[in-house]
């Protein structure tokens, strides 16, 4: 365990690496927090320009608005506008689960794409795009909407996706939804995410008699940044049905146009991922009156403060709802937490992850007797590490859009007993002897969210950590001669 | 001998095609061997040649083809007047897809498929009026056109864009072998315009190669789809253009330019009268202002 000083100044030898200009800006990035040092946002810069050369695992606007936030709305078509490569090498990569027959009524791991050749560049690719809008809706009628998800070129050589998806759309009679989501925007996949948001907001909430007829009703809830991954999302609402509410909408994990549309009708938004949705969260607030409220479902702590904190924006029925489910939970809970705890008590944890992860699983961690001590967003927002601070107790590392370089040198010096993080992470600490687990995608596992997802939480966490293999590589450094680290 | 690579730029309008074909047909009446590559969507940068309304450009054939890689070298290009090998890269109608990357694909076309191992003496490229992006740097990037001739007449705004072409070549010049052969001074009859041109020449370091006037023969040719000198090779404006040609077959004259600043160029303008050195103050003035305050002048 690193104190304030010394991890002060483990930033500073990482930062003396870099030339003068590079290390100005890298310290803005760089932070260490301690218990009590809790001023405004960790005092971290963040959402700016990646700089070139630092290796980067930041995706673009484009990973934001398909792969993350539309991607995973099952019923509707989203087309990889461009050359062919965007779509084709992000299919199905991120684990959304939903239910459905693929092909037919639901489309989450096809890859739809208008794969731009030369001449599309230089005559313009939207005769092309009309073109495929009719074929996709004949191919697949019970599509319920189509989504263009632009990629670099389309915005490159000023196609108007917009006249394109208006006439189709009154031609199909189904949202068609021009979506400028260019990867050159931005700095990264959060302005895909906004953007994203925004064509939600204009072309199926503002869109004419989307929810006409539905009545709501007095527990109507909506799932807000849960893209199912692993069953996530499926394992959150249960909870939350139990204990008397109604989800009728989940954003956008496992689902539907129809869900979304009904969205605005709700009695309160339950936003997970802040990051990726609080713009509709907060729009819907505006335009609607509908408050939101985050909540964390990781963790046996984090799920009964946030059912808890849900229960209390409804009557005594749904606090009472919420009492009895975490009654029923708690035991299995415990149990969890008494066969795993001893196998995990006073591990220290690194994380570095995006959207709500690297301060959500905090908590899921803490009740296994883990320790975070260090963490840090691919492409948060200063809002997002002041959450962070709230979740925090001890000295942490704080690292926003980390370079490869900064974090092996980090977790060379710290030497946590598992880090969280990405593919890209993945075996580069593995071959540095140190557990991983992927925390984008649970490494192909999962749920971790609610109750349920903590038994596997727990599990995945002890089977990674606790592994045999760890024991039997020397690592350089254990190397006869080698001296210390 | 190694062919010769010529571009052709100048601000829009100036008569950059008209000319190059004149010169062009002038080249081939002297027994060059000749290429000329339409870098412009409009695809007319050989219809005097071909007698043609605009040739099948490389961009469309390859469109209704598939791709580029389906076309062959003999299905875009044309031989017209005097043996002159004719291409057009063509582009999309305005306002729609990239015209810049339609001729990158298009040249890049050419070279692969040798059009340029002919047994040629000259290929001139005629490039869309500004350098508005790096597609239309294309023929002048990596070793393609090494001799740029810019197509330039008295009038200010002609002159301005000259001086901006001037500057694209110096990015180019310096790292590569391409260079400013010459000004072709396209009259239009304004006040002392040889001198200008040859002033203006002067300071960006290069010559003025010709001064070609202005004649109502290169109308009556290009209604014709002629040039000059198919239509009527008696008239002393054939002489002119076979003089251009003479001259660049001789150029030698290849230089780096030293394009002039703003002001630089403001105080070449007013030398020649074009802006008045003491009226400073008729900028952003309306004609209405300024009739009224000739009134009062002359009340005075």
């Amino acid at each position: 365990m690193l104190t304030q000083d010394e991890a002060e100044k483990l930033i500073q030898e990482v930062l003396a690496a870099y030339p003068p200009e590079a290390a100005e800006d890298r310290a803005k990035h760089l932070a260490v927090l301690d218990g009590e040092n809790r001023e405004g946002g960790c005092g971290i810069t963040a959402n700016r320009k990646s700089l070139p050369g630092v290796m980067t695992i930041r995706g673009c606007a484009y990973a934001g608005s398909k792969g993350v936030v539309w991607g995973p709305i099952k019923d509707m078509i989203h087309i990889s506008h461009g050359p062919v490569g965007c779509g084709q090498y992000s299919r199905a990569g991120r684990r959304n689960y939903y239910v459905g027959h693929t092909g037919v009524n639901a489309f989450g791991t096809m890859n739809f794409t208008s794969d731009f050749q030369e001449k599309d560049i230089v005559f313009g690719g939207d005769k092309k795009l009309a073109k495929l809008l009719d074929e996709v809706d004949t191919l697949f009628p019970l599509n319920k909407g189509i989504s263009i998800q632009s990629e670099c070129p389309v915005g490159l050589i000023g196609d108007d996706i917009e006249a394109v998806a208006k006439k189709k759309s009154a031609d199909l009679a189904k949202p068609v939804v021009p979506v400028r989501c260019e990867g050159f925007r931005g700095v990264s996949q959060s302005l895909g995410h906004h953007i994203a948001n925004d064509t939600i907001r204009d072309y199926i909430l503002d869109r004419p008699n989307a929810s006409s007829g539905i009545e709501a009703g007095p527990y109507d809830v909506a799932i807000i940044g849960d893209y199912n991954i692993g069953g996530d999302a499926w394992s959150s609402r249960i909870l939350l049905e139990e204990m008397g509410l109604q989800v009728v909408a989940q954003w956008s994990g496992d689902g539907t146009l129809a869900e979304l549309e009904r969205t605005p009708k709700v009695r309160l938004n339950l936003v997970h991922c802040y990051r990726s949705m609080n713009y509709i969260s907060r729009h819907m607030e505006t335009k609607y009156g509908i408050p939101w409220l985050e909540y964390n479902f990781f963790g046996p702590t984090r799920i009964a403060d946030s059912l808890r904190r849900i229960a209390a924006r409804f009557d005594d029925r749904i606090k009472a709802g919420a009492e009895a489910v975490i009654a029923r939970y708690q035991p299995m809970a415990d149990a969890i937490t008494g066969r795993f705890r001893p196998r995990l008590e006073g591990k220290r944890v690194m994380l570095y992850v995006g959207g709500l992860r690297p301060r959500h699983v905090i908590g899921a961690y803490e009740d296994l007797g883990m320790e975070v001590v260090g963490t840090g967003y691919e492409f948060g927002h200063n809002d997002d590490y002041e959450r962070t601070q709230e979740e925090l107790k001890n000295t942490t590392l704080i690292y926003d859009d980390a370079s490869g370089y900064e974090l092996e040198r980090f977790v060379e010096r710290v030497r946590p007993d598992l880090i969280g993080s990405g593919i890209k992470e993945k075996y580069v600490f593995q071959k540095m002897g140190i557990p991983f687990r992927q925390m984008h995608s649970w490494d192909y596992s999962g749920p971790y969210h609610g109750y349920d997802g903590y038994a596997i939480f727990a599990r995945d966490m002890d089977m990674t950590i606790n592994n045999p293999c760890w024991k039997m590589m020397t690592p350089p450094w254990r190397q006869p001669g080698a001296g210390t680290p | 001998m190694a062919i010769r690579q010529c571009a052709i730029y100048g601000k829009g309008g100036i008569g950059k095609s008209t000319t190059t074909q004149n010169l062009v047909a002038a080249l081939a009446e002297a027994q060059q061997k000749v290429m000329i590559v339409g870098c412009d969507p409009k695809a007319d940068s050989t219809r005097l040649i071909l007698h043609a309304k605009a040739q099948n450009t490389i961009m469309q054939l390859a469109s209704e083809a598939g791709s580029v890689e389906d076309l062959e070298l003999n299905d875009v290009l044309k031989s017209g007047y005097g043996g002159i090998r004719c291409v057009e890269s063509g582009g999309p109608e305005p306002g729609v897809g990239c015209a810049g990357r339609g001729v990158i694909t298009a040249i890049n076309f050419l070279e692969e498929e040798g059009a340029y191992e002919e047994d040629l003496d000259f290929v001139f490229y005629d490039v869309l009026g500004d350098v508005v992006c790096g597609g239309f740097a294309m023929p002048i990037r990596e070793n393609k056109a090494q001799e740029i001739y810019i197509v330039v007449s008295g009038e200010m705004m002609a002159m301005y864009a000259a001086n901006n072409i001037a500057k694209g070549i110096v990015k180019y010049a310096n790292s590569g072998k391409v260079r400013l052969a010459g000004l072709i001074c396209n009259s239009r009859n304004t006040d002392r315009e040889a001198d200008l041109i040859e002033a203006l020449a002067e300071r960006l370091g290069t010559q003025m190669i010709h001064f070609v006037p202005r004649h109502n023969v290169v109308q009556r040719a290009e209604i014709r789809r002629m040039t000059v000198i198919e239509y009527d090779p008696g008239s002393p404006q054939a002489d002119e253009y076979r003089a251009l040609a003479t001259k660049i077959v001789n150029n030698r004259k290849m230089v780096i330019p030293t394009p002039l600043t703003m002001d630089e160029l403001e105080a070449l303008l007013m030398e020649f009268g074009i802006l008045d050195e003491e009226d400073a103050e008729i900028i952003g003035r309306t004609a209405a202002q300024e009739s009224s305050m000739s009134m009062l002048q002359a009340m005075a």
